[in-house]
């Protein structure tokens, strides 16, 4: 049990997925400019990524043994579908949170933090729970920076910004600070 | 096709629409192997061969790829050449496969790759595409290079390896770590910004992210 619950603080916190190892950086960039689209961007990959950590470790368990070579077309494969059907179902069971996610949804087929995660489940060896743990823990820690990111940016919103410094640029200067402040949760679990 | 077209589109990539410095994508490889030269250079390479070689094969196939599920062959095709190039590395190349770690297979969804295959080389010729590819590729490596080197000799004091500064130079850590990425890559494109904005006062810059989500939401759709 210590063990899942390691998995899942050190996924959220220690090695945050965007600000630590640099995943997903596409939506952090790109629609992190408010903290509302920022929760709904967070809440759409948290389902996804548990969903795909579910048939990674069903690929990894039953499928892929035989044909180690085939591991990164059929994650590739599983991801995009199982985005495609995710849509689908809420489409049709859930026409309104179909409308607040929009365009997000099928975003995330092209977001590396979902196949991020299918990597480093695979390379780590991760069992059924601790897979759960490192998609639950990577996914709140996504919503996490974005939030975070949409905060700070409604503010720089109001700030007097030369117009010279406006852009991407100082995005990632930003985000640089962020990270600086994420990396003191690596002394979480040292003692 | 005049020799200039051709020259064009082998240049474009490499300064005025540099695929991480100008349209900024493929953000995540850039930041993430970029702390040694070597893990640049190896990416680097990586990258291009993919992007070549799947640019090559899509402009060859695009008139029989059916549009609906266009996107859909672009990864297949993609995701076989990146598992050639990760076999590859993992058999030259073992000390760095090991540091690259899934960093490679994150190749498939480098938004570069994807982005040439859907505006250009899904609607020109071979030899055309061809040369897109290598431009854009060779881009990518110029802008790889320029992270690491900046990362590797401030963070560690050392290029491939080798001492810049002599003994006494107390590196500046924090450049090899993930924080210095976003600082480098933040401020240099920040000094781009400021630095066209001198030679051309009202800079036509397109807005790059606007256009990969339009990308990626038509291509899903």
């Amino acid at each position: 049990m210590g063990d899942v619950l390691w998995i899942f603080v050190s996924a959220m916190l220690v090695n945050n997925f965007t600000l630590i190892m640099f995943l997903g950086l596409c939506p952090f960039l790109g629609v992190s400019s408010k903290v509302g689209t920022g929760i709904r961007m967070g809440m759409a990959n948290i389902f996804v990524l548990t969903l795909t950590a579910l048939s990674v470790w069903f690929l990894n368990r039953f499928v892929l043994g035989s044909a180690p070579y085939l591991r990164l077309i059929s994650f590739i494969v599983v991801i995009a579908s199982l985005v495609q059907l995710v849509e689908m179902a809420i489409k049709k069971l859930s026409p309104t949170l179909f409308r607040e996610l929009g365009i997000y949804l099928p975003l995330i087929t092209t977001n590396c933090a979902i196949l991020g995660l299918a990597m480093f489940q695979t390379s780590r060896g991760y069992n059924f729970g601790e897979g759960i743990a490192f998609a639950l823990g990577g996914g709140l820690g996504l919503m996490l920076a974005l939030v975070l990111m949409g905060s700070i940016r409604e503010h720089l919103e109001l700030a007097e910004v030369p117009s010279v410094l406006k852009g991407v640029g100082l995005v990632l200067v930003l985000a640089g600070t962020l990270s600086l402040a994420f990396m003191g949760f690596a002394g979480l679990f040292t003692s | 096709m005049k020799p200039t077209a051709a020259r064009e589109d082998l240049l474009r990539g490499l300064w005025k629409e540099n695929p991480v410095l100008v349209q900024t994508l493929g953000l995540c490889p850039t930041l993430a192997v970029t702390n040694s030269v070597e893990n640049g250079i190896a990416m680097g390479i990586a990258t291009f061969f993919v992007l070549v070689g799947s640019s090559v094969l899509v402009s060859s196939l695009r008139k029989f790829i059916p549009n609906e599920v266009r996107i859909t062959a672009y990864i297949l095709i993609i995701a076989t050449f990146v598992t050639v190039a990760d076999m590859t590395l993992q058999a030259v190349v073992p000390v760095i496969h090991k540091q690259l770690g899934a960093f490679i297979a994150l190749i498939v969804v480098n938004c570069i790759i994807l982005a040439r295959q859907e505006a250009f080389a899904a609607k020109n010729t071979v030899w055309r595409s061809f040369l897109d590819a290598v431009g854009m590729g060779f881009g990518f490596i110029i802008a790889l290079l320029l992270m690491c080197s900046v990362r590797e000799v401030l963070g560690n004091g050392t290029f491939l390896g080798h001492s810049v500064f002599g003994p006494n130079y107390e590196p500046w850590v924090i450049m090899v770590l993930p924080p210095g990425g976003f600082f480098t890559l933040g401020f240099m494109l920040l000094g781009i910004a400021a630095w066209s904005r001198r030679k051309n006062p009202k800079p036509l810059r397109a807005r790059p992210h606007a256009v990969t989500m339009q990308t990626t939401q038509r291509a899903v759709v």
